[in-house]
């Protein structure tokens, strides 16, 4: 059994021990302590556990540690900069697009990969974009707003 | 062949060990209640025993009286920093921001001065759980009562200080200042030295929610941050040094009995400790993964029994239903109502079982020291599942801690503690804390499910549109919400408990969603009977002047009487009364190809004064989109002691592209006790679909979920 004992984190590398097979959502959990990155279905159908290897989402749930050795991986942590909120976290936070907040991370996550492929994305483009992730308590239509929010404010910097 | 373990201990209560340590007499633990929150003012709101049952004294086993009945404590410390305790628990309602604004409208201080310290067994004080809508109506109103018992004790306080009367002083902004006179002087101060604790019922003035300044602002969730940062710890979150992950291995069916089991492979697995206790078998191991695979490495075989299926449901419902059925309201005679009615009609609604499916399954993580234990979990009942425990362990209430971090999601779903047990009992086994999170399959399968439903309805109305007879059966889904909120002179409703072919409990509005859908349904076939507008005919025969007024609010927004329909598209309403809270909801739906989309929804809520708009809208559209879910397609299907739809693969909740607009309407009545506001604006949606459907196509709907596998070509 391969084992892996460091994986790239955040701008970091961090030293982990862990079976190849295991899910990067348990290693970075469990062994890294970063809890940001939630389970929620371990079938790939919820997105709650969205994270970004080399820029691209994936269900950390279902993807084995060994695939994302060697990779940059972004959690919901690794957002913020400097006690600084990124644009969409802080859209979340203005919008209150959040009530358990337990499926956040993974709609930010989702969010931030959406404003970069689409920066001025329209309400269609936005649902279409988050169709995979679930919020059980039903804040969806905040979450749009809350996106679009971003969206305006990521275009603005970049002016 | 078998190999059977030899249980290490039995889970079986042993009840002469049930004991219990007498409840915390603040009166005597006084100083230890200070050494732990540090010195300063600290008031206990005492409640009259009625109320007690509820919140607060502590959980009579053996119905003994309570010691002192204690709702809310408040502390202030010697820094002016403001801790109040509830046994209430946030699960994405929103309450810890809105009890926080309750306490700083009372106290005179700022929200961020404010902490709640929410659902600990060992700090706060009993509460029989959060649910019900309970927390306004109740909580909210004791926690603004300990406040301005503390802001009074405060102000008598500086009164002693200065040596004047306190009707010449007032509080605000964290101070007590003189009327007249320029002296003033912080809480912080006045709690300084302080070991002041007082036990009292408390009349003080409340604040009249037309003066309300902190409580009925929009105030964002206190503590939001955490949330956007992934720094707040769900209970699945929680981590302790040395911790295991354990997993249960579960029985291949419901009854099913453990027939053999070999667990040597796993047992032989580094670090691996295999539980087995009668037919609870699980593992610990290092990680989450090593505990995966230790659990499928253990060979075992369950005896099954027959077990009913959903194919066979409804009939299933009627034919096990205990005989005479529990009598709700009687009035009048139905007979008479039949022969007076000009319209008569009888139709049977059937609601399927569905799943909350919070979007945190299930977790705990248990610790055991020197006998003692303690559990982080999610539940909407801390002290039942601190019971639970007591009982499952034979423990006394002194040894168990139950701790509830803000939690994932419950909506009804987690009154139990399942995995608090299971967790402690493999965390014993192991001699290591141990963390247990059930997987979503766990979740669909061991978890619980909002009850199935047969309701029968015979009704009859007058040449003018009046109902005359109203008959109301509803087989197992529950009483919530049975009775109703028309006028009709001869009615006979009863429930019908049935001994449910699966695990059944609370859901969000319980079987008010059932009860609604059935009788709004069956007033829209009335009103098409009448050949009247489904609004003029609910108006026609309302009294409750709330609930009309609902009803208008949502029209009025919706522009219900500019609606046209036309085929494929069309307009339903729906509403009622529940837990003090009155909605009326409309609807738009749009029919293409068999494809129902719900296209609008406006729903009016009148929940008394209003304490927090922003979390009210959130309350209001979020359980729009969760009982869309229930209206439309969600189903558990269950075949062989099996759910053959346990993933979110088979089983569909709302995503983003079932998201209509929604438009809430808030009626602040500021003149009415606010009510809790989580359960019933849930209750309008499904009937308004469903009249919608039948406005856009002539079908009439009468099971939920409506088109599970769209609407079939008339």
């Amino acid at each position: 059994m391969a084992r892996i004992t460091q994986i790239h984190v955040n701008g970091k590398r961090r030293a982990i021990d862990a079976d190849a097979e295991a899910t990067l959502l348990s290693v970075l959990r469990d062994q890294l302590g970063l809890t940001g990155t939630k389970f929620g279905c371990g079938e790939g159908e919820c997105r709650a556990c969205t994270v970004l290897l080399d820029g691209k989402p994936v269900h950390s749930c279902l993807t084995p540690v060994g695939e994302a050795a060697g990779k940059k991986i972004t959690t919901i942590e690794g957002l913020a900069q400097d006690g600084r909120l990124h644009p969409v976290q802080q859209a979340f936070l203005d919008a209150e697009a959040l009530q358990c907040g337990y499926c956040t991370s993974g709609m930010i996550m989702t969010a931030v990969v959406l404003l970069r492929e689409h920066p001025d994305p329209n309400e269609k483009t936005i649902r279409e974009f988050m169709q995979g992730n679930i919020c059980r308590c039903g804040v969806y239509p905040r979450i749009v707003e809350a996106v679009r929010r971003a969206g305006a404010v990521i275009k603005q910097s970049h002016a | 062949m078998s190999k059977r373990h030899i249980p290490e201990t039995l889970i079986e209560p042993e009840r002469y060990e049930l004991a219990e340590a007498l409840f915390h007499h603040f009166e005597l633990d006084r100083r230890n209640f200070f050494k732990l929150a540090g010195g300063g003012v600290a008031v206990f709101l005492l409640l009259p025993s009625g109320l007690a049952q509820e919140s607060g004294g502590r959980r009579s086993r053996f119905q003994e009286p309570l010691p002192q009945n204690i709702g809310a404590w408040l502390h202030i410390g010697e820094t002016g920093a403001v801790t109040v305790y509830t046994g209430k628990v946030e699960m994405g309602q929103n309450i810890r921001t809105s009890l926080t604004q309750a306490v700083a409208e009372e106290l005179h201080v700022k929200v961020e001065a404010i902490r709640l310290v929410m659902g600990d067994t060992d700090l706060t004080p009993f509460d029989m759980g959060t649910f019900g809508s309970r927390t306004t109506p109740t909580m909210n109103k004791q926690l603004r009562r300990v406040a301005a018992m503390a802001r009074d004790l405060l102000i008598g306080l500086a009164a002693k200080r200065w040596s004047l009367d306190a009707t010449l002083l007032f509080a605000a902004d964290g101070k007590v200042r003189e009327h007249s006179g320029s002296r003033t002087v912080e809480y912080a101060e006045l709690a300084q030295g302080q070991t002041l604790a007082r036990a009292m019922v408390g009349n003080d003035t409340l604040a009249p929610a037309s003066e309300w300044t902190v409580a009925g602002t929009p105030l964002r969730k206190v503590n939001g941050r955490a949330f956007v940062t992934g720094e707040h710890q769900f209970p699945s979150d929680i981590r302790r040094p040395g911790m295991m992950f354990g997993k249960m291995v579960r029985p291949s069916a419901f009854g099913a009995t453990l027939a053999s089991l070999d667990a040597s492979k796993a047992q032989a697995m580094p670090g691996v400790t295999v539980v087995h206790d009668g037919d609870f078998v699980g593992v610990v191991a290092p990680g989450e993964f090593e505990a995966k695979r230790a659990a499928e490495a253990i060979q075992v075989q369950w005896k099954t029994t027959q077990q009913p299926s959903s194919a066979e449901l409804f009939e299933y419902l009627k034919t096990h239903a205990e005989p005479g059925g529990r009598g709700e309201y009687e009035a009048g005679s139905m007979k008479d109502g039949l022969a007076a009615a000009r319209h008569r009609l009888k139709a049977t609604y059937t609601i399927a079982y569905i799943q909350h499916a919070p979007l945190e399954p299930r977790a705990a993580v248990a610790e055991w020291n020197n006998g003692k234990l303690t559990v982080w979990t999610g539940s909407q009942r801390p002290f039942g599942v601190q019971g639970q425990l007591q009982e499952a362990f034979h423990l006394s209430k002194n040894n168990v801690r139950v701790i509830l971090p803000d939690t994932g999601g419950a909506y009804g779903g987690k009154h139990t503690g399942e995995a608090a047990i299971e967790a402690a009992r493999l965390a014993r086994a192991a001699a290591k804390p141990v963390k247990l999170v059930w997987t979503r399959e766990e979740e669909f399968t061991w978890a619980y499910f909002r009850p199935a439903g047969v309701i029968e309805i015979s009704s009859g109305i007058s040449s003018a549109g009046l109902l005359t007879a109203w008959e109301f059966h509803n087989y197992n889904s529950g009483a919530s919400a049975i009775r109703t909120p028309y006028d009709v002179p001869n009615q006979h409703i009863q429930f019908h408990p049935v001994q449910a072919p699966l695990r059944q409990g609370s859901y969000r509005a319980l079987a008010a969603t059932a009860n609604h859908f059935a009788r709004e349904s069956h007033m829209d076939e009335l009103a098409h009977r009448a050949k009247m507008d489904p609004l003029e005919f609910r108006l026609k025969n309302l009294k409750n002047q709330r609930l009309k007024f609902a009803f208008t609010a949502a029209a009025d927004v919706f522009r219900w009487k500019d609606r046209k329909a036309s085929k494929g598209h069309g307009f339903g309403i729906g509403g009622g009364v529940e837990k003090g809270g009155y909605v009326g909801t409309c609807v738009e739906v749009e029919v293409d190809h068999g494809e129902v989309r719900v296209v609008r929804v406006t729903t009016a809520f009148d929940c008394g004064a209003v304490v927090n708009p922003n979390g009210l809208q959130n309350q209001i559209v979020g359980a729009n989109i969760m009982g869309l879910g229930g209206a439309l397609f969600e189903a558990i299907q269950f075949e062989d002691g099996r759910i053959t739809n346990g993933t979110f693969t088979q089983y569909r909740v709302p995503r983003f592209s079932d998201v209509p607009e929604i438009q809430p309407v808030l009626i602040d009545h500021k003149d009415q006790p606010s009510a809790g506001a989580g359960e019933t604006p849930i209750c309008g949606l499904a009937p308004a679909i469903g009249n919608a459907i039948f406005n856009a196509t002539g079908k009439r709907l009468r099971s939920m979920p409506m088109v599970p596998n769209g609407l079939k070509k008339a």
